[in-house]
């Protein structure tokens, strides 16, 4: 009996879980990111003419690879103040989970073809 | 025959005309021409998108809400005379494309929103404002009346908060993927702004509007700058 109901409540989580399934890096960035950095990743999305600071641009390998993983994460979730660059950055973390976030980073090292500090 | 009767023959040959005109003015049935002639491309029962390709399948915003979002007399106006409010659209990543400078706006994918004459879109507003879920996110928002300097409202909005990068405070100053916010004013009720301000994600889990964690001194500036906004704006016109 135990067993049965331990099985069910196992059944249940894993619906669950498939219910708020997370979205991949790529739909999330087309949703949430392009609308600044770019359908291309550069920088050059479709708000930024009247911008005081432009959108960073995701395949510049020498600037991102100035950034750890670490910072690329919190500047996602908290915004830019949170690294002290601009409030234009807005945070996500209201948006997207922190496996999301995560994926995110590793989606813009492939835009940028790069790690941090190569 | 006497100019009495006269009279009271040209009257009674008046009614049935203006009979008909409120027909046609006032006889509509609102919530008949929703299902019709609105239900394809607009959310009338909820709930909002929880998944992003339901987000990217929506072709105009969610009016579940209506009733505790837009101003009436804004209804029944715009819906006579529809203009953009999205300069880009909805889903905005269908109406861009690369350009030279970086994305454009792809204007030929943008669809014009059909007119209603003046009883349909009266009796279409009278039937948008009864849906009215979310009350209980509108009660928690209490609106305070205080003044506020234009120059400390676009201060907030811009340099503070930064909302700028996505929303127009003039007719071709700021951001484009989200809704223009100079005729916020006369569109939206300042409680439901105030909300979303504080939680796009409570109205619409999965929109591009991020939460900025506003304050609630924020939002009120915010609240009062969007009014500015529209009464400046309406003035111009």
């Amino acid at each position: 009996m135990r067993n049965n109901r331990m099985v069910l409540l196992a059944v249940l989580a894993a619906v669950a879980g498939a219910s708020s399934a997370a979205e991949t890096a790529a739909d999330n960035y087309k949703t949430y990111c392009v609308q600044c950095h770019g359908s291309q990743g550069n920088g050059k999305g479709v708000n930024i003419r009247d911008m005081s600071v432009q959108p960073r641009d995701h395949t510049d390998a020498k600037a991102m690879s100035g950034r750890t993983d670490d910072e690329l994460f919190k500047v996602i979730k908290e915004g830019g103040l949170s690294i002290d660059k601009s409030v234009l950055m807005p945070p996500w973390g209201d948006t997207l989970s922190d496996g999301e976030i995560r994926d995110m980073v590793q989606h813009l090292r492939g835009l940028c073809k790069c790690r941090y500090g190569s | 025959m006497s100019a009495l009767m006269t009279r009271v023959l040209r009257h009674a040959a008046a009614i049935p005309v203006f009979a008909a005109l409120s027909l046609a003015a006032w006889g509509a049935d609102g919530g008949a021409i929703l299902q019709q002639q609105c239900a394809s491309c607009h959310n009338l029962t909820g709930p909002a998108p929880q998944t992003l390709q339901a987000l990217w399948s929506r072709k105009g915003p969610d009016l579940f809400y209506a009733g505790n979002k837009y101003r009436e007399a804004w209804l029944v106006s715009w819906l006579q005379q529809p203009k953009p409010i999205r300069p880009v659209g909805e889903f905005y990543g269908d109406h861009i494309k690369p350009g030279p400078k970086g994305d454009e706006v792809d204007a030929v994918t943008l669809k014009a929103h059909p007119a209603l004459g003046q009883g349909e879109a009266t009796a279409v507003a009278a039937a948008l404002m009864k849906l009215k879920a979310h009350d209980d996110l509108i009660a928690r928002e209490k609106i305070e009346a205080g003044a506020l300097s234009k120059s400390m409202g676009e201060m907030v909005f811009d340099k503070f908060l930064g909302c700028m990068a996505c929303h127009r405070i003039e007719p071709d100053y700021g951001g484009l993927s989200g809704p223009e916010l100079y005729t916020a004013g006369e569109r939206l009720q300042a409680q439901f702004i105030a909300s979303y301000i504080r939680s796009p994600q409570a109205w619409d889990p999965k929109i591009w509007m991020p939460n900025k964690h506003v304050s609630d001194a924020n939002i009120q500036k915010l609240v009062r700058y969007r009014e500015l906004l529209s009464k400046e704006n309406a003035h111009e016109k």
